[in-house]
């Protein structure tokens, strides 16, 4: 290319003026080895953009689904749950201890008149059950034979 | 018609011829590489969660660009106001394998020097022009400008590197 139409179109260049096509003729006369020795320094001015065009980003692009996020949710809410219940769950078991005797005496009284209580209450119960022995007497009846 | 759901292969169609710009563009403004690799990967994310919204859109490159520029300004306001010192050490990790470019690496490094030192505007100027090759009009829409404005900055940019690299040129400081 006639130097100076290069000197033309760097003036333009440098105004901001030239077309991207005038721009390629600039940067493929400047990959010469031998420039015009007074435009030299814009030798690795136009090197740098070629080079720097070069660069890749090479690292993964990163797809996150929104469903995966649905599922990290509810698990940790149910996590969350599961800690809530256990929480409130063992002050409760504690809140059961229902006291002590220190009185031997006292104790056993105590205790007799829980069991008193109980046996009165089984047999009240157990009592209730005695029309089952007319089952009995009527299968009696018909089976006599 | 009612848009049906995007599958990740439809996405990563879309997105992939202009992955690499958006992390260049982040590269640009944050100079970490791997801070730019976080943006870029923000970016993304951001894009995949508004899938059924960017099937309207027309232009999701320009629209990811724009994005990417304010997530970034962003980061460096914030960083500012923690008061953070940006650290950046990767200028090598250009693709400078070949000899011939090996000779150049000294003075191609110091147009990533200068190129620090622009404004930010006049970087992402550069960076979507010089380096991107879009269009005038593309570019004043990503970056909310007017074509003018696109051109003055770019002018202006263009300017200062020429006039710091005839400097090193002519006396040879680097």
């Amino acid at each position: 290319m006639v130097l100076n139409n290069i000197e033309q179109l760097l003036e333009k260049y440098n105004n901001g003026e030239t077309s991207l096509k005038e721009e390629q003729q600039l940067k493929d006369y400047f990959k010469q080895e031998t420039v015009a020795p007074h435009l030299e320094m814009y030798k690795p001015m136009f090197a740098y953009f070629s080079v720097s065009q070069e660069e890749k980003f090479t690292k993964d692009v990163p797809l996150k689904s929104n469903k995966n996020n649905l599922y990290k949710w509810i698990s940790v809410a149910a996590v969350a749950v599961l800690m809530l219940g256990f929480y409130f769950k063992s002050p409760l078991t504690s809140a059961e201890d229902l006291g002590t005797y220190d009185d031997p005496e006292m104790a056993y009284l105590e205790v007799k008149k829980s069991l008193e209580m109980i046996s009165k209450q089984f047999n009240k119960g157990a009592s209730s059950i005695n029309y089952l022995a007319e089952v009995d007497n009527t299968t009696r009846l018909i089976f006599k034979k | 018609m009612k848009p049906k759901i995007m599958t990740q292969t439809e996405f990563l169609h879309i997105v992939m011829p202009f992955k690499d710009k958006v992390f260049r563009l982040a590269k640009r403004l944050l100079v970490s590489r791997e801070e730019a690799e976080d943006a870029t990967q923000e970016v993304l994310l951001k894009l995949w969660k508004n899938k059924t919204k960017i099937q309207e859109y027309k232009n999701v490159e320009a629209f990811s660009m724009t994005m990417t520029k304010n997530f970034c300004l962003d980061k460096l306001k914030s960083k500012q106001a923690q008061n953070l010192k940006l650290v950046h050490s990767n200028y090598q990790d250009n693709n400078t394998s070949l000899q011939k470019q090996l000779e150049f690496s000294d003075s191609v490094n110091w147009v990533a020097k200068i190129m620090e030192d622009l404004p930010e505007q006049q970087k992402m100027v550069v960076q979507l022009r010089d380096i991107e090759q879009y269009d005038f009009d593309e570019i004043a829409k990503m970056l909310d400008m007017n074509n003018t404005a696109v051109r003055v900055a770019l002018s202006r940019a263009r300017k200062t590197i020429r006039e710091k690299l005839t400097k090193t040129h002519n006396y040879g400081v680097k």
